[in-house]
């Protein structure tokens, strides 16, 4: 299950490749990638700068993708995490999965990404024309979260 | 008469993290813990005692979480020297 914590940019194609390499079981390959907007809570955004708690992050996406690997019907997850000084359209984080069938790589790939977006250790600092400031946590992202909550292990979504 | 303990025995190790890092201006810092250990609870109120930003940014209702040696903990996790408590805001990564 690898999960990886780098300010190096990642290539998607690269990395499900290696994901997948030789294995003949994967039938369905699901992908997530979040970039780096130029425009928050009404505020230009010129830079976006992503800090970490190093050793409890990979500790916390580690968990995050044993829990979903536990949950879903799929056969391996990735997760790559960039920090440091970003720009708009930057890419910040890729989550992919693979399983035999898409409804279980969908639903892993959402889960992890609406676990990591509440239980791992990164925050967001942009900088706008009024200067930097920490990106607030929305209560939206909270409740995607709970929702999984919810619904139970072994149930196939929200 | 014994001699007294090494200080990373009773020392805690701790850890502010973003916003909390550049509100108090230090990253991480040694606190001494009575012999025995502490709680979590029992930290965050010795830190909130230093008053001002402290008892601010650490108020009760504040959304302040506390990783113990690297995982989630609660206010009754027990801390002993030599572990490290981290001082987590709402976090915001993805």
């Amino acid at each position: 299950m690898p999960v990886r914590v780098q300010t190096a940019d990642f290539d998607v194609s690269h990395e499900i490749a290696a994901l997948r390499a030789g294995d003949a079981r994967v039938g369905a390959v699901a992908s997530f990638i979040g970039t780096v907007r130029d425009v928050n809570d009404a505020a230009a955004v010129s830079t976006l700068t992503l800090e970490h708690y190093p050793g409890m992050t990979e500790k916390a996406l580690e968990a995050i993708v044993s829990e979903a690997r536990a949950r879903f019907d799929v056969y391996d997850a990735l997760v790559v995490h960039r920090v440091g000084e970003l720009a708009p359209t930057d890419q910040i984080v890729l989550v992919v999965v693979t399983g035999a069938h898409r409804e279980a790589a969908f639903d892993a790939c959402r889960f992890l990404m609406d676990y990591l977006k509440t239980r791992a250790p990164f925050w967001k600092k942009e900088r706008t024309p009024d200067g930097t400031r920490w990106v607030e946590a929305r209560a939206s992202d909270d409740e995607a979260a709970a929702r999984w909550q919810a619904a139970g292990a072994g149930d196939t979504g929200p | 008469m014994r001699d007294a303990p090494p200080d990373s025995l009773t020392r805690l190790n701790v850890v502010y993290l973003a916003r909390l890092r550049e509100a108090f201006g230090v990253a991480a810092e040694p606190l001494q813990l009575p012999e025995g250990g502490s709680t979590v609870a029992e930290v965050l109120a010795q830190l909130r005692a230093r008053g001002g930003t402290w008892s601010a940014e650490l108020a009760a209702g504040r959304a302040v979480r506390v990783a113990v040696n690297q995982a989630m903990a609660t206010p009754d996790t027990p801390v002993r020297g030599g572990d490290e408590l981290a001082l987590l805001p709402p976090i915001t990564g993805g």
